[in-house]
């Protein structure tokens, strides 16, 4: 049986990178971040792991040591946040094309600038297509089973992909709240020893060499395959995590969709408000719903289109810029998802939380009113909508 | 467009269902069958007659293209299958027993 616990999101994963007991952590500070590796160090420090933790000079270091350490054959974990990912741009696909699979504690914050150390999802957001599998938790509970359950999607022989463990700075690393922890023991009889069929330390192969023009294209083709498997795997790990646990995961939660005329489309800490005020609209007959998106990478293209399009007007919730004039990355790609199917709802996006933004109940709440009015008037209206900006 | 298991050599153009994830070459020792003795400009010429033997050229070609008699242990000549014609033996070899001479094949 699990430990009833409280804890803050970044001591909870930092508990089940414990548990996991990876061979090698390798990190550099940041804000909101910094807990991660700091409480891992002193695990470290109690010889409670007995992981090689490498504290490197930067984040290009971190990441550049993860990717070797996993192609030795040891598992590899690492944090960051913001600019740091972004300092780790150019291994993060070193990282994803060598196979390796990293596991990356990314709590989200805003990239600067202008500075700002709060949440936002702009960091991992513009990491999408470094072909990093990413999963954003809602919960404490969920970052903690997310990077457990991740190892294990990361490692599968179809997949071997890096993995992006996201969830939102401060709101979520940084409050405490109940969770359940799973044994220890539990814990690393679910990961298992990570066994890669080529290492460096087990057989003699080389990893990462020059790829011509008549080689390149065959092998980005192969990534793509490991990262459509990704979808499978996520399914069948969060399958056997929920007979451990009783916890249930998939690509995406279906809050209250069933019946629903109108939901938000949403990643991360504010989902939680958006069941909140989902059911507080239900309280008055109005039959709204959530669609929480677990899985961005791969994403549930087919999945979301088919849950989707029986509704009558979707509001698809960016917590991330990207300055296109076209639209966040979470709607540009539910609205294509949409496409393809018989039915199209009228689907507008808002850009909402920017930097830390604070986003409160009655803020989702007249999202809400807004798709009813939709619904009424027969218009979608703006597309391009912003929740909570001074104007 | 094929891949030789033996030697985990990958063909050009071969089918990324049967291609290594990322390009892994998942053993040692191939490189000798890349065949890099085609990139070469001007080729070096060995001369037997003016060469002591010092083996100096050995250490210093970046592509282990000089050949050692393995009965004699003496400097036999040069693998052009891989000399790339850098060009670095001639310009060590104290004795003028190794000259770059234009073109590519000897």
């Amino acid at each position: 049986m699990g430990k009833r616990d409280k804890l803050s999101g970044n001591e909870a994963v930092a508990i089940a990178m414990r548990q996991i007991n990876p061979g090698v952590v390798a990190a550099f500070p940041i804000t909101p971040s910094t807990e991660v590796p700091q409480y891992f160090a002193s695990f470290v420090n109690d010889g409670l792991v007995d992981t090689e933790f490498i504290p490197v000079e930067s984040e290009h270091s971190a990441m550049s040591a993860s990717i070797a350490a996993s192609a030795a054959g040891v598992r590899t974990m690492t944090a960051t946040s913001s600019n740091g990912l972004s300092y780790m741009y150019e291994m993060l696909y070193i990282a994803s094309m060598s196979r390796t699979p990293v596991i990356l504690n990314c709590v989200n914050r805003t990239v600067s600038g202008p500075l700002n150390i709060h949440c936002d999802h702009g960091d991992s957001m513009g990491a999408r297509d470094s072909g990093w599998i990413q999963v954003y938790s809602e919960t404490n509970q969920e970052a903690y089973d997310n990077l457990i359950i991740g190892t294990k999607v990361a490692e599968d022989p179809s997949v071997m992909l890096p993995f992006m463990n996201c969830y939102d700075g401060f709101i979520t690393s940084h409050s405490v709240e109940n969770i359940e922890l799973i044994d220890d023991s539990d814990v690393k009889k679910f990961v298992g020893e990570y066994e890669p069929a080529h290492a460096l330390l087990k057989n003699t192969c080389a990893f990462g060499p020059f790829d011509s023009q008549l080689y390149y294209y065959e092998h980005k083709r192969h990534q793509a395959e490991g990262m459509k498997n990704a979808k499978a795997a996520i399914i069948k790990y969060s399958k056997e995590f929920e007979k451990i646990t009783g916890r249930k995961y998939n690509l995406f939660e279906e809050y209250k969709l069933d019946d629903a005329e109108i939901a938000l489309v949403i990643i991360g800490s504010s989902a939680g408000t958006a069941k909140f005020v989902a059911n507080r609209l239900r309280d008055k007959g109005i039959k709204a719903g959530v669609l929480k998106i677990r899985a961005f990478r791969p994403f549930p293209f087919d999945e979301i289109g088919a849950v989707l399009k029986n509704l009558k007007a979707i509001a698809v919730m960016d917590k991330c810029t990207s300055l296109n004039d076209a639209g966040g990355p979470l709607f540009l790609e539910v609205r294509s998802a949409l496409f393809d199917q018989p039915l199209h709802p009228h689907t507008v996006n808002y850009l909402y939380g920017l930097g830390g933004r604070d986003v409160k109940a009655g803020d989702l709440e007249s999202v809400y009113m807004d798709l009813i009015k939709i619904i009424e008037t027969g218009e979608t209206g703006n597309v391009h909508r912003y929740l909570g900006l001074v104007e | 467009m094929a891949v030789d298991k033996e030697k985990w050599i990958v063909d050009p153009l071969t089918p990324w269902q049967e291609t290594t994830p990322g390009g892994l070459i998942p053993t040692g020792g191939n490189a000798k069958y890349y065949i890099t003795g085609g990139w070469r400009a001007n080729h070096p010429v060995f001369d037997t007659e003016k060469c002591k033997d010092c083996r100096l050229c050995f250490p210093v070609c970046p592509d282990s293209s000089i050949l050692i008699d393995k009965e004699t242990n003496k400097m036999s000549g040069i693998d052009y299958e891989h000399c790339k014609g850098c060009g670095i033996c001639a310009n060590t070899c104290p004795f003028g027993a190794l000259t770059m001479e234009e073109g590519g094949q000897p």
